[in-house]
């Protein structure tokens, strides 16, 4: 194939001449050290060429040269417990080779060649495969059985098989006599372009809920399996803690988690916190199950533009063989800042704030390639991919491009409040801004798994806030004491909604994660203080001492409770709730 | 012999054009020559075929597009580090300025570093006593943060910054300790203040000082923290010690910057900056951290003086998206006489989490941490509605939280410049105040930590 030659070098843009072989998107090799670039636009035989590797260094005259492939990732075992960078290079392998520093040029296969994999094969000669079939199964971790099946577009009968035993992924597993009469030769892994959603057989609507473990997501803002969610806010407001939070607790298959343009000691956080922690559905570490790519902000920026890609690509991968997968991006208005950098470069026209006009639609296809599916293949498998995102508005201002392309898309849209954080208020997500389009899709699953009363008690609970927000305006004219009983009840009621079911601890290990029925039997026993207090109040007992009952005291405490505990402690509150009460009426009726 | 040119076609603001180069590559240094022999040092931004644009380091006056020459030196702008630093007084471009000898470099670094691999860092939990109650008590810094203090113009961030590096230690450690100081374009007043300060203390030998002053050319401010972390990373990673970097003021480097992109022409993001100035300021902060297996780190205090005290300003806004929190100076409590004047409410740290606790501190900080902000925060609301509603309409629970604000400004965060708090004193001082509310009130510390700590009321 012929070579080009740079003409121009802007940053991290290059423009060679010479380029009528390559197509478009492909991916080059530029210069000596054979950096990776993808080439965005043509013009006659001028490619300009995103680079995603530091560009210091390159003049005109250096030599490039096309793959002739686009942009893709290596997909076998190996992948989970791993960490990447934007291009899915390993990071870990990459320290062992060149050391702290990442220096340029640098090559090592995403997959490692060396370890060899316990393969079992499942499809037997002569069975009939199609794309998506699987044809043997490893071990990868203790958690994830990694399904090897047969690429996309790829069809006939099996005709050889290796025996079950340990091979590395480059050993061919199976051949697949096609219906032309070609033999195919597969091994474990298969390339996939980032940029090109893995094909499925159907998608559904999403659901059943993905539990998270924390409160205010899944009581008040759940989000399906399979959905799509934002979280916004200014810095400070926690958006990190939030997702590493759905990162560790939530109950799927596979986490991807991806950070894009954030800082390098959160990805380090995560790689050493990880594995440390134990996954209260599995009883294996969580980094088992968990996937990292790192283009931290000093990275080159190009490779962050191309991260989110990555990970999705991926995930759309175990998603592939039938499981619950999560994707959680940090952040992507990082991302969006990364096109917005190489469109200024290319000299686009801009849209809004420098932004490139196709900023909304680029948003909507990443997001679009979450949902439930019927997978590929003979066999009926349904897997589905969360994706959830962070966006980093400048200045926490919701109406910038990234915030509002955004809202368009996602259904749950998860706010942050830098006020709730500044009360160290935690999770800082806002009752009153955020919003969440699954509940109605979802109620049969909620009422058919929990009983009705959990949405009953969510909707009362939120309306109680509600509330709460109105009587504050009141209160903030003519104070708390002209409120009648009923209303600083539901003041005193809300503040326990806020702070003794809302505010969760993610630092301290009992009250990082909370199961659904906790979360209900918590919830059901503040309410439990409004009913009660409120009959107590119509039978002409007074409010304050109410207010001092040691019960209520207790439900402060009770989400320190331990896990074991909880159901006994709990019921044992309610009881001393109800006669300490019942108490008060007693002594207002013989007071009267 | 390297090839030089006498085909400088344009000077426009810190750009130049120069034309029929052949081999230059993109970041490489130039020289060039005047005819009075003097030399002015620039770098290459873009090669368009054999068209270079180039963006000078140095003032342009007195370059004649005729006569001047210009050679570029094949390798980008590097620094010669050595041990020997330390104790020495560099100008913006890292050339010494104190009339010492010229240093003898042990290595030549690019100072625009190579990104740290994510998965060879270390994460930052050694906590760092700073004996400054509002940091150490409240947001806690740790080896290898990078912890900016957002002020306003007039607000005492110099005296926060000095009293940081004076007092700073690591408990039960050994030190080898060093400290890296940039001026970027802030006053001779204000640098001098720093190098007395260091003298005073005697931290003077332990100091590498990088100066570009208001005077200086601005363009080189773009160069100047560069240099100072480059230092820092020889001194941090080569050196094993342990670098507490102050760069102040990163406003006036983010101007610099904006500068060279209006030269360019580029296409600005929100108020004029470059839209990649993001990425660029993570380049800097980025360069803090503890990589695995060695001894050294780099801690760094960067302040930046919010224009018009607005935290949402472009400046402070994307260093808070990128640092590991903030310490903000608040000009109310400034006017009320408070010293330090941190604001606390808004300002955080990111890694207190991991620098606290048992074995670190106490067991009993993290709770209460979070129970003197609340406290504070709804002591606050309280004393706004007792501004409207007067003080008839707060309840008595109310009247105690507005009482513990008060106290809480008076006697915590206004410690002075010159006092400095052991850890147990900071904690020991916050349970004192969380004695003057109602124990029902504490709900995020647990009843055994309280049994144990909370002062007896006689």
């Amino acid at each position: 194939m012929s070579q080009g030659k740079i003409i121009k070098v802007s940053g991290p843009l290059v423009v060679a001449d010479g380029m009528s072989d390559a197509n478009m998107q492909d991916v080059v090799r530029v210069g000596e050290q054979r950096l990776i670039g993808e080439i965005l636009t043509m013009t006659g035989d001028q490619a300009s060429i995103q680079v995603y590797e530091e560009t210091s260094g390159l003049g005109p005259g250096a030599k490039v040269e096309t793959t002739g492939a686009p942009l893709s990732v290596e997909l076998g075992p190996g992948i989970i417990e791993n960490i990447y960078d934007g291009i899915q290079r390993p990071l870990e392998e990459i320290v062992k080779k060149i050391g702290s520093n990442l220096a340029r040029g640098v090559e090592v296969p995403a997959l490692t060649r060396e370890k060899k994999w316990a393969y079992t094969p499942v499809a037997k000669v002569g069975d009939k495969v199609i794309g998506g079939d699987i044809i043997g199964t490893v071990p990868e971790t203790e958690v994830v059985l990694h399904k090897i099946m047969v690429p996309n577009g790829v069809s006939g009968t099996v005709e050889w098989t290796i025996k079950p035993g340990n091979y590395i992924v480059d050993e061919v597993v199976a051949k697949v006599k096609t219906e032309k009469g070609e033999t195919v030769q597969l091994t474990m892994t298969q390339k996939w372009p980032v940029r090109v959603g893995r094909p499925y057989k159907q998608k559904y609507n999403p659901v059943a809920p993905l539990q998270s473990g924390q409160r205010i997501i899944d009581t008040m803002f759940p989000i399906a399996k399979g959905g799509t969610a934002a979280v916004p806010g200014p810095f400070g407001s926690g958006k990190t803690v939030v997702q590493h939070q759905l990162a560790k607790w939530s109950d799927v298959d596979i986490v991807v988690y991806v950070g894009c343009g954030e800082r390098g000691n959160e990805m380090t956080d995560v790689l050493r916190e990880f594995p440390e922690l134990v996954d209260p559905r599995t009883g294996e570490s969580l980094m088992k199950r968990t996937v990292l790519i790192a283009n931290t902000s000093d990275m080159p920026v190009a490779a962050r533009e191309a991260s989110v890609y990555t990970g999705i690509t991926i995930a759309e991968y175990f998603r592939d063989m039938g499981y619950a997968v999560a994707v959680i991006a940090d952040s992507t208005s990082r991302w969006a800042e990364a096109l917005r950098e190489m469109s200024g470069r290319l000299e686009e026209m801009p849209g809004e704030e420098g932004y490139p006009a196709y900023l909304a639609s680029r948003l909507a296809q990443f997001y679009e390639r979450a949902g439930v599916v019927q997978c590929m293949g003979s066999e009926d498998r349904v897997g589905s991919l969360t994706a959830v995102g962070a966006v980093s508005p400048p200045g926490g201002d919701l109406s910038e491009p990234v915030s509002q392309g955004t809202m368009r898309i996602v259904k749950v849209f998860w706010s942050l409040d830098a006020s709730l954080a500044y009360r160290r208020h935690f999770p800082a997500i806002n009752w009153l801004n955020s919003h969440s389009l699954y509940l109605d899709t979802m109620k049969p699953w909620f009422d058919e798994h929990f009983g009705p009363a959990f949405m009953e008690n969510r909707n009362k609970a939120m309306s109680l806030l509600q509330e709460e927000d109105n009587l504050n305006e009141i209160v903030q004219l003519v104070g708390k004491d002209s409120l009648s009983a009923g209303d600083q009840l539901t003041l005193e009621t809300a503040k326990m909604v806020r702070e003794d079911f809302l505010q969760q601890n993610a630092f301290m290990d009992v009250d990082s994660y909370s199961t659904h029925d906790r979360q209900m039997r918590l919830l059901a026993m503040i309410l439990d203080f409004d009913r009660l207090a409120r009959d107590a109040i119509a039978k002409g007992a007074p409010l304050a001492p109410m207010l001092e009952i040691p019960s209520k005291e207790k439900i402060g405490r009770a989400k320190f409770v331990e896990a074991d505990k909880y159901v006994q402690e709990y019921a044992a509150i309610s009881q001393e709730m109800e006669r300490e009460i019942a108490a008060i009426v007693e002594k207002a009726g013989a007071e009267l | 012999m390297m090839k030089e040119y006498r085909t400088i076609h344009e000077i426009s603001g810190p750009l130049m054009i120069v034309e029929k180069v052949e081999g230059v590559t993109y970041d490489e240094l130039g020289e060039i020559e005047l005819s009075d022999g003097s030399i002015r040092r620039c770098q290459v931004l873009e090669v368009n075929g054999d068209k270079a644009v180039v963006q000078l380091f140095e003032p342009s006056a007195g370059i004649n597009l005729r006569d001047s020459k210009i050679r570029f030196l094949g390798h980008p702008l590097e620094l010669g580090v050595s041990g020997d630093m330390l104790g020495r007084v560099f100008n913006g471009m890292g050339q010494p300025i104190d009339g010492g000898p010229a240093i003898l470099p042990e290595a030549s670094r690019d100072i625009n570093g190579l990104p740290m691999n994510p998965a060879a860092r270390d994460y930052p939990n050694e906590f760092i006593q700073t004996g400054v109650s509002t940091i150490d008590g409240l947001n806690t810094l740790v080896r290898g943060q990078k912890l900016p203090i957002f002020s306003g113009s007039g607000l005492p961030h110099a005296q926060l910054a000095a009293q940081i590096a004076r007092q700073a230690k690591v408990l039960g450690g050994e030190s080898n300790f060093a400290v890296v100081f940039a001026a970027i374009g802030i006053t001779f007043e204000e640098s001098e203040y720093f190098v007395n300060e260091f003298k005073r203390t005697g931290a003077i030998d332990r100091t590498v000082l990088f100066t570009n002053l208001a005077d200086d050319p601005a363009v080189e401010r773009i160069a100047t923290p560069r240099m100072a972390l480059t230092a820092a990373e020889y001194l941090a990673f080569d050196k094993g010690m342990h670098v507490l970097v102050i760069l102040t003021d990163i406003t006036n480097y983010a101007e610099a910057l904006r500068e060279v992109s209006a030269a360019k022409k580029e296409v600005p993001g929100r108020r004029g900056y470059p839209g990649y100035l993001y990425t660029n300021l993570a380049t800097i902060y980025e360069r803090a951290g503890r990589q695995l297996g060695k001894e050294g780190s780099i801690t760094m205090i960067p302040i930046l003086t919010m224009p018009e005290d607005d935290k949402t300003h472009p400046i402070p806004d994307l260093t808070g998206y990128i640092t590991e929190g903030q310490i903000i100076l608040s000009r109310e409590l400034h006017r009320k006489g408070i010293t330090p004047p941190v604001d606390v409410l808004p300002s955080l740290s990111r890694l207190k989490d991991k620098g606290v606790g048992v074995g670190k501190t106490r067991e009993d900080h993290a709770a209460t941490m979070n129970q003197l902000f609340a406290a504070y925060a709804s002591g606050k609301e309280a004393k706004e509605l007792m501004t409207i509603l007067g003080e008839a309409a707060l309840s008595p629970t109310d009247l105690l939280f507005a009482k513990f604000a008060d106290e809480f400004e008076k006697r915590y965060v206004s410690q002075g410049f010159e006092t400095n708090r052991s850890i147990e004193e900071t904690l020991n001082l916050g349970w004192e105040l969380l004695s003057i509310l109602p124990r029902g009130e504490l709900k995020r510390i647990k009843s055994e930590m309280i049994d144990k700590y909370l002062p007896k009321k006689d």
